[in-house]
């Protein structure tokens, strides 16, 4: 037996090895586990947390916009959005057969089954799928009473912007749609990557986008590895938008916006003269808002754009249009600042000659003997000709100027372009040439190189008869910088440091527009004689008048086609003793501002003083100048006259 | 480990009094195992006992009644039997290999409708067997020749090559290094093996150059997970974070948030320890090592005790290939060597393993029952 003992001894030692080996073996694998689990742990905690925990944004709900009374212009309506969760339609073609138990109870279209399909196919399982949007009421119900038959199927209620004064209003508050992708690069706000998220684009939506938007809540939730969320971990409540407060009173511009109706094309626009509070602000065609943020179909878009007339523009502040005779006063004034009195005299024979070039006046057979308020009152152009040839292009641009033409206004509204103030460096800038006497008298009446908006026009009147005080157009009630919202404390606007007497002078002549005896705007005197208003006409040449047409006896009017009609204007203040509302109307290719224009005035500040009237009546109590009586009691002290 | 109880015990036992003979100690040990298992695959299911714990503790009640079994007959009758079991094993490879070619595509078992046998498992237990008699029947001193080593290597060589085609790489190398092992307690001289792995690296870049594209992808693949980190690579990122993220102490029971969220792939079978390691933390990796370290003891001091070398072979022997699953399970799925399908014994999810791991434990049983019986040269021979 002695190989059996070797054999054993050697088998003994050997297994004694293995065992030492395998033990050895474990002691490395328990290193190895140390390893992971303590000194590299803490590395693996955070992958783990990144695996486990999302973060969700929670929108938040997009704050209200109002008009001065409170009528609500901007609000989220419940959006009942029908979905279908693909694992919870009970058997293997569930989702096929669902669609087909769903088309007998509500409009489904071809197009949204094959969509549904397809997402249905590339999804996973428990994603739920937008099957349709906008639910009627009465389908929300009828999908309700069948819920047991249709497994998977939910009603979810999401929201979506509603205008309930639809065209009225659609440029003044403009409208939301899907974030563009250089909108998303330009913000680090995370809410706008979120899918479906809309932002204002236009208007009052986009001008304050960011105090409407709010700040988003977020919520922490733990997913699993497929993505599906198991529980909610933490809930952090985000900040609602902010309600926006605008100087507009809805009934106005219901009354602008039916009174204009039956124009192709025209712009509206009242003010407070002391304020700057916009009242009104009215553009014609419009547009609904609201198919904007139901989603526009391509073909709605294109007709949009390629509308004539322009609706997707906001002609009152983008509208830029030669002044014509509206712009006498401001070269009335730059005369007088130029040393000329109010007396001054031209004789008006029809025309006035300058080289061998002949400028015309309206009036045909001349007005004879004309001073400042008469010229102004009968809107003589000679005399208009007479005193630019005298004062220069320069003198006038400066008036314009201080007066608010040339520059923006600044209102707080998306989109406002500056007109243009011609002067001789502008020329020489732009154009490379000299200027020439001419367009100096051309420019004395308005027209030639001289835009404006009717915006502007407002403006400029207002400070006309507000005593010379800078005012700015203004819409929110309330000063809101970004997300910040603060009462809106009325700096006194700067004096322009016109001379009251030349004021004066002015006003009289636009008193004399509409209630003197050879007034241009006689026809539209307010009919109630206590407020008298005062005004000037305006009408803007579109095309030159040839020698011919003129020999032939066209003026303008119903026998040239309508988009080579000249534009009539109006600006108009009431009451006359003592301005308190300011109007400006342009009516695109309307013809002369008298017959157009000014009737349109006339009934607005008729329409404005009746409600102001009724404000008093209702609330018992002279309301300042931005109704912020009605806003919030710690508000109202800070708002007010300026 | 029970202490010996007389040295001049009559070499015949009673069936009863064999059963009397059979090592609680052991038993204990593998049912602290288990109960890890069914513990895990309890939390596995998110506290529930369906659909893997309930189960799990079936097999593992009928594993232990095959181990009694396996551990109650006659060590003889295994020795005279184990060429014969060897022999069917091989067959049933082969059958499977038929089978595959003809039938759809790689199968590793055969349906026997109440139970899937898969050949490569019962060959694990069979060629310990089948080795152990040949080195109980050679000579001592013939195992230093050559000549004699031909047929065991020939013995470990086929099954390992139809293992390999299956492919089964993880089994492959379990049998090989099992074997080896054997080789090694017989005595084979330390030089051969160092011969024979030389020998075998030199000729990888000869075989490398008879392998079709796909195959040597396949092995690129497996050598280099991360080429594929969508694949394994992912799984065993994700099985890095669960264990690391579990730290000193764990999440706590059913508190893995790696394995009940779905990160962990497999969680109730090959990737178990992970689970473990994230909620019990390192105190419940190093608990479990440590018990799967004092079977590894208990199976070395059975089979130092016994007289026979075909007992001390087969109770080395299995003990091993319990070793080998722990170690390429653990190792695996720390990321220590690449993902191969192997489960950790008593506490992964399946049957076949289960059975596989309590048969080996019936013979290590039958060892200690019977690690007083001599059994001759030839099985015919009483000792």
């Amino acid at each position: 037996m002695k190989p059996e003992k070797t054999r054993s001894k050697l088998f003994n030692r050997r297994a004694a090895l293995l065992l030492g080996g395998k033990i050895l073996l474990l002691g490395g694998l328990g290193t190895r586990l140390y390893y992971l689990q303590v000194v590299e742990s803490e590395r693996y905690k955070v992958l783990a947390e990144e695996n486990r925990v999302n973060f969700r944004l929670l929108p938040p709900p997009r704050g209200f916009i109002t008009d001065r009374n409170g009528d609500y212009l901007a609000i989220n309506i419940q959006n009942y959005r029908l979905v279908l969760v693909p694992e919870q339609a009970n058997n293997a073609d569930g989702v096929e057969a669902t669609l087909l138990k769903l088309s007998h109870l509500i409009d489904l279209s071809e197009h949204d089954v094959k969509r549904v399909l397809r997402e249905t196919s590339r999804r996973r399982a428990f994603v739920p799928i937008t099957v349709r949007e906008n639910l009627s009421w009465e389908e929300v119900s009828r999908l309700g009473v069948n819920t047991p038959e249709l497994p998977g199927v939910n009603i979810d209620v999401g929201q979506t912007r509603h205008y309930p004064y639809g065209r009225n209003m659609a440029h003044v508050i403009g409208y939301v749609a899907a974030v563009s992708e250089k909108e998303l690069q330009n913000s680090d706000d995370p809410l706008l990557e979120l899918p479906g998220f809309r932002i204002g684009k236009n208007g009052v939506e986009k001008e304050y986008d960011i105090a409407l938007r709010g700040t988003a809540g977020t919520s922490q939730v733990e997913v699993n590895a497929l993505g599906r969320v198991i529980r909610e971990l933490r809930r952090q409540e985000g900040q609602p938008g902010h309600e926006v407060r605008l100087t507009l009173d809805m009934r106005l511009q219901d009354f602008i916006g039916e009174r204009v109706k039956d124009e192709k094309a025209a712009a509206v626009t009242v003010m407070d003269v002391h304020t700057g509070a916009m009242l009104g602000l009215v553009s014609t065609p419009s547009y609904d808002p609201n198919a904007f943020s139901e989603g526009l179909r391509t073909e709605e878009w294109r007709d949009l754009v390629n509308n004539p007339h322009h609706p997707l523009t906001n002609k009152a502040i983008a509208g830029q249009y030669a002044p014509g005779s509206t712009y006498k006063m401001t070269v009335a004034l730059a005369a007088m600042e130029a040393g000329i009195s109010p007396e001054h005299s031209v004789f008006c024979p029809g025309h006035m000659e300058l080289g061998d070039r002949r400028f015309h006046c309206w009036k045909r057979w001349g007005h004879g003997h004309m001073d400042m308020t008469e010229a102004l009152a009968q809107s003589c152009d000679v005399w208009f000709y007479d005193v630019a040839r005298r004062i220069g292009v320069d003198r006038i641009a400066a008036m314009a100027k201080r007066l608010g033409f040339g520059d923006p206004t600044g209102i707080d509204l998306a989109g406002e372009r500056p007109g243009l103030i011609p002067t001789k460096a502008w020329k020489r800038a732009t154009l490379g040439q000299p200027w020439h006497m001419g367009e100096s008298l051309v420019i004395g009446i308005g027209q030639g190189y001289v835009l404006t908006t009717p915006l502007q026009l407002a403006v400029s009147t207002a400070r006309m008869v507000n005593g010379g005080k800078a005012v700015r157009p203004h819409l929110a009630m309330r000063r809101i910088d970004g997300n910040t919202v603060e009462p809106r404390v009325h700096d006194p606007f700067p004096d322009l440091g016109i001379p009251k007497g030349h004021l004066n002078i002015v006003r009289r002549g636009m008193e004399a527009v509409v209630n003197g005896e050879r007034g241009t705007a006689r026809a539209s005197r307010l009919r109630d004689t206590e407020m008298e208003m005062g005004g000037k006409t305006g009408t803007s040449q579109v095309r030159r008048i040839s020698k011919a047409e003129r020999d032939a006896g066209i003026r303008s009017g119903e026998d040239i086609a309508w988009r080579l009609r000249d534009h009539a204007l109006f600006v108009g203040y009431a009451p006359a003793h003592d301005p308190r509302y300011v109007v400006s109307v342009v009516v695109e290719h309307g013809g002369g501002g008298s017959t157009a224009a000014a009737p349109i005035a006339r009934d607005v500040l008729e329409e404005v003083l009746r409600i102001e009237a009724r404000t008093v009546s209702d609330a018992g109590d002279l309301p300042d100048d931005d109704g912020s009586d009605r806003v919030k009691a710690d508000d109202a002290k800070t708002e007010g006259t300026g | 480990m029970r202490v010996r109880h007389g040295e001049l015990r009559a070499p015949e036992l009673t069936l009863g009094q064999k059963f009397w003979q059979v090592n609680w100690g052991l038993l204990l040990l593998v049912s602290a195992c288990a109960g890890v298992g069914l513990a895990m695959l309890f939390s596995a299911a998110n506290g529930d006992w369906d659909p893997w714990a309930s189960r799990h503790a079936v097999r593992f009640g009928m594993g232990v009644g095959i181990m009694l079994l396996v551990a109650l007959i006659d060590i003889r009758l295994w020795m005279r039997y184990a060429y014969l079991i060897y022999t069917i094993a091989l067959l049933l490879l082969l059958a499977v290999e038929v089978a595959g070619t003809i039938g759809m595509g790689a199968q590793r078992w055969i349906d026997l409708k109440f139970f899937q046998l898969q050949p490569s498992e019962v060959m694990k237990i069979a060629l310990v067997l089948a080795l152990a008699r040949y080195f109980h029947t050679l000579n001592f001193e013939d195992i230093g020749r050559v000549g004699y080593l031909l047929t065991p290597a020939l013995m470990v060589a086929a099954p390992v090559i139809l293992i390999l085609r299956q492919p089964d790489l993880g089994t492959a190398v379990m049998l090989a290094v099992g074997s080896a092992v054997l080789f090694f307690l017989a005595g084979v001289r330390l030089w051969k093996f160092i011969l024979v792995g030389l020998a075998a690296m030199g000729s990888v870049p000869i075989a490398w150059n008879f392998l079709h594209d796909y195959q040597k992808k396949r092995i690129l693949t497996f050598l280099d997970p991360e080429k594929d980190p969508l694949g394994s690579g992912y799984h065993i990122l994700q099985s890095k974070i669960a264990m690391g993220s579990g730290g000193m102490m764990g999440k706590g029971f059913i508190r893995g948030t790696q394995s009940h969220l779905n990160f962990l792939p497999e969680k109730q079978t090959d990737f178990i320890f992970t689970m473990l390691a994230e909620e019990f933390g390192l105190m419940g990796g190093l608990a479990l090592m440590a018990l799967y370290a004092l079977i590894m003891v208990y199976g070395f001091g059975i089979a130092v005790r016994a007289r026979s070398q075909f007992a001390r072979l087969v109770g080395m022997g299995v003990t091993t290939t319990f070793s080998l699953y722990v170690f390429i399970n653990i190792a695996m799925v720390m990321g220590v060597i690449p993902v191969v399908g192997v489960p950790l014994p008593l506490v992964s999810y399946g049957g076949t393993a289960m059975l596989t791991v309590m048969i080996g434990f019936g013979l290590l049983m039958n060892v200690y029952v019977h690690r007083d019986t001599r059994i001759g040269r030839r099985w015919s021979d009483h000792g």
